[in-house]
């Protein structure tokens, strides 16, 4: 480096950790050098979240959030994504990357979730970042869920109009609750510019503090890997441990490699089958929302199918208020409950890799049965579809809260002390 | 172990399949030019003028081929600038007196169409092809795929008119299932093949005008992932050459 370049780092470093940063999270942070193809959702998440808020900006820079109609009769907010569609330069790709984007992001961050259940990324010393993760998550489930009104499409507005009707199930404070959130008392122009409003700001403003906690949680202990051990346990004589390699350059060239990977999945999509066949953009949403006119079958997005099902699977009044009361609060549990798995999980090794055979078999059960959910949630209830997600809906509890005894008598093996490869 | 239990799981879901069954036709979509052209024809002449198209401006159809004069000469008939979008002039508080709902927007219906039966343009195939003389209704009209449309047979002087045989049939768990076949009672200015050829031309440009630039995003996205592929090939090939004095 030439001494003028020197200088100027010199000079920004004495007023800003610069150069320390770099170290600390990039050329110093030592990283196990087993990780395997799961690892690549963390860093995927990451370049999700900056191509929904890349994307994001240029289409708030056209996009409408106005529920009059126009001279043709059409909302304006409808109109407006079509225009981006259309007259827009590029307008399509943009918008089709940001729908996509969505379902990316659900799917990127449910594999992301399902590496730290395969090697207990969130047993102890890692229990923060597990908490800061299920908040992401939360998060993540709000942003979506306001982003999707926007379109105002038919599913946009009935999907919402559902949603916030469960808030009313809360007593005494919810039918009040339920008009603060919407702004009226149907869904309608005053809950679309309060969702962009959230979608736009509050919400990424939120998400982004929230991975950055994420990150900064994860480099102050160093991440877990396969193995399970802490790499940290062996050091060698340069205080480095054994097991170690620098974040940079060694998983940067390796994350490039998932990233194009990902990028080709990602536009297989985007350029070939944008709709996700119904599932990435429904095709009811292809309507503009009509408040008097209620489709037959209202079905959430794919993502939040499977909490969804757990919601319609409470079919119960229990101490005299509604069903429905309890539905909102086990799909609610459903979600804060993955925040506890650090003090739920008792068994004396962190990777499935030593784990025994009873936990891969709930494990097993425990997947099977979030994907049995997740397809019952698309689909209208019947009396059969309704006793197949309450079975479902047992076994994803059961799976967290029997998880204090099967993980304690489950026949694990000896952890290695230095990881595998 | 896992397969054993998977299947077990979804056992129950077999039973499941039931509902409203509808059958489509495979919509035979084209992206020929002279077929999207007398498909553009058909719409401006016995589409747009209950429904709009109001996202679909007309100099959009110089994709097709058109020169803009063409399109003002032969396909202009409510507008005054081709850059307009395909507007209507009925009132729709008036539609809705007239039809009991106000014709939808059609620039989108192709995409909005689509279901576990079919794509939206099969659905519209069958749609135009389906319907049948009915006494009963305001219209006169009927529609298998649509039962009780608001909207008449406007094409019926191309198709002539169709009138319906009801039968019912053994569903195979003791009810009974009505089936509705159509038959051409009075023939109209076009053949059977040639109305279907007519049908298939206008859903091939609702298809179009669904989604313009459908076949520019295909061709991007070749080139895309040719790229990537590339860039994948060298990305892994540096991350080698990077790791390989990691053991």
């Amino acid at each position: 480096m030439t001494t003028k370049a020197q200088a100027v780092i010199d000079w920004v470093d004495e007023r800003f950790p610069l150069t320390s940063s770099i170290k600390g999270h990039l050329t110093e942070y030592y990283a196990p050098k087993n990780f395997n193809f799961w690892y690549f959702f963390g860093s995927l998440a990451l370049l999700v979240l900056v191509i929904q808020i890349v994307t994001g900006i240029f289409l708030v820079m056209h996009y409408k959030p106005d529920a009059s109609l126009n001279a043709s009769g059409v909302p304006v907010a409808f109109a407006s994504v079509e225009y981006i569609m259309r007259d827009v330069p590029g307008g399509w790709l943009i918008r089709y990357m940001h729908s996509t984007g969505a379902s990316a992001f659900f799917i990127v961050v449910y594999l992301h979730m399902f590496r730290g259940l395969l090697y207990g990324s969130y047993r102890k010393p890692r229990e923060l970042i597990w908490i800061f993760g299920t908040l992401i998550f939360l998060a993540l489930m709000a942003e979506a869920f306001m982003g999707y009104l926007l379109p105002w499409g038919q599913m946009s507005f009935w999907g919402a109009q559902v949603i916030v009707n469960l808030f009313s199930a809360i007593p005494v404070i919810g039918p009040d609750l339920s008009v603060v959130i919407r702004g009226d008392f149907v869904v309608s122009d005053a809950t679309l510019n309060r969702f962009f409003s959230f979608h736009v700001i509050a919400v990424p403003l939120i998400l982004i503090g929230l991975v950055a906690a994420h990150i900064v949680a994860l480099h102050e202990v160093g991440s877990n890997n396969p193995d399970g051990v802490e790499i940290k346990k062996k050091k060698g004589p340069d205080g480095h441990p054994l097991d170690g390699i620098p974040f940079h350059p060694y998983y940067t060239v390796k994350d490039i490699v998932g990233v194009v990977g990902f990028l080709i999945v990602f536009s297989f999509i985007v350029f070939f089958a944008p709709e996700g066949g119904g599932y990435f953009l429904e095709f009811n949403n292809f309507i503009p929302a009509d408040p008097l006119k209620t489709p037959p079958h209202i079905a959430p997005v794919w993502y939040f199918t499977p909490f969804y099902s757990i919601l319609r699977a409470v079919t119960y009044p229990l101490l005299g208020i509604d069903a429905k009361f309890w539905g909102v609060v086990a799909m609610g549990a459903a979600v804060v409950i993955i925040a506890f798995l650090p003090w739920l999980d008792r068994s004396p090794v962190k990777s499935i890799r030593y784990k025994g055979g009873l936990f891969k078999a709930i494990l097993a059960i425990f997947i099977v049965a979030f994907f049995i959910l997740g397809y019952l949630g698309v689909l209208p209830p019947t009396p059969g579809r309704t006793l197949v997600s309450q079975i479902c809906s047992v076994i994803y509890f059961g799976f967290f809260l029997l998880m204090p005894w099967y993980s304690k008598m489950d026949k694990c093996k000896p952890e290695p002390d230095r990881v595998t490869g | 172990m896992k397969k054993l239990l998977t299947s077990l799981l979804f056992a129950p879901l077999l039973a499941f399949a039931s509902g409203a069954e509808l059958h489509l036709d495979k919509a035979p979509v084209s992206t020929d030019p002279a077929a999207l052209q007398n498909g553009a024809k058909l719409f401006v002449n016995y589409c747009l003028n209950c429904h709009g198209a109001s996202y679909m401006r007309y100099n959009r159809l110089q994709e097709l081929g058109l020169s803009e004069q063409a399109i003002k000469d032969n396909l202009m008939f409510t507008a005054d600038k081709v850059g307009e979008p395909m507007r209507i002039a009925m009132q729709r508080d008036e539609a809705k007196a007239w039809f009991g709902a106000a014709p939808p927007d059609l620039t989108v219906i192709s995409r909005s169409r689509a279901s576990e039966f079919g794509s939206g343009a099969d659905w519209l195939y069958t749609y135009l092809r389906s319907f049948y003389r009915d006494s009963e209704r305001p219209t006169g009209w009927n529609n298998v795929v649509f039962e009780n449309v608001g909207m008449p047979h406007v094409l019926y002087e191309l198709q002539g008119e169709q009138i319906a045989k009801v039968s019912e049939k053994d569903d195979g768990h003791g009810g009974k299932i009505k089936e509705i076949s159509l038959e051409l009672a009075k023939p109209g200015k076009l053949s059977k093949e040639e109305y279907d050829k007519a049908s298939a031309d206008l859903v091939s440009y609702l298809v179009w005008m669904g989604e313009p630039m459908a076949e520019k995003r295909k061709n991007i996205g070749t080139a895309v992932i040719a790229f990537l592929g590339l860039l994948f090939v060298l990305s892994y090939l540096l991350k080698k050459n990077y790791w390989k004095d990691v053991h």
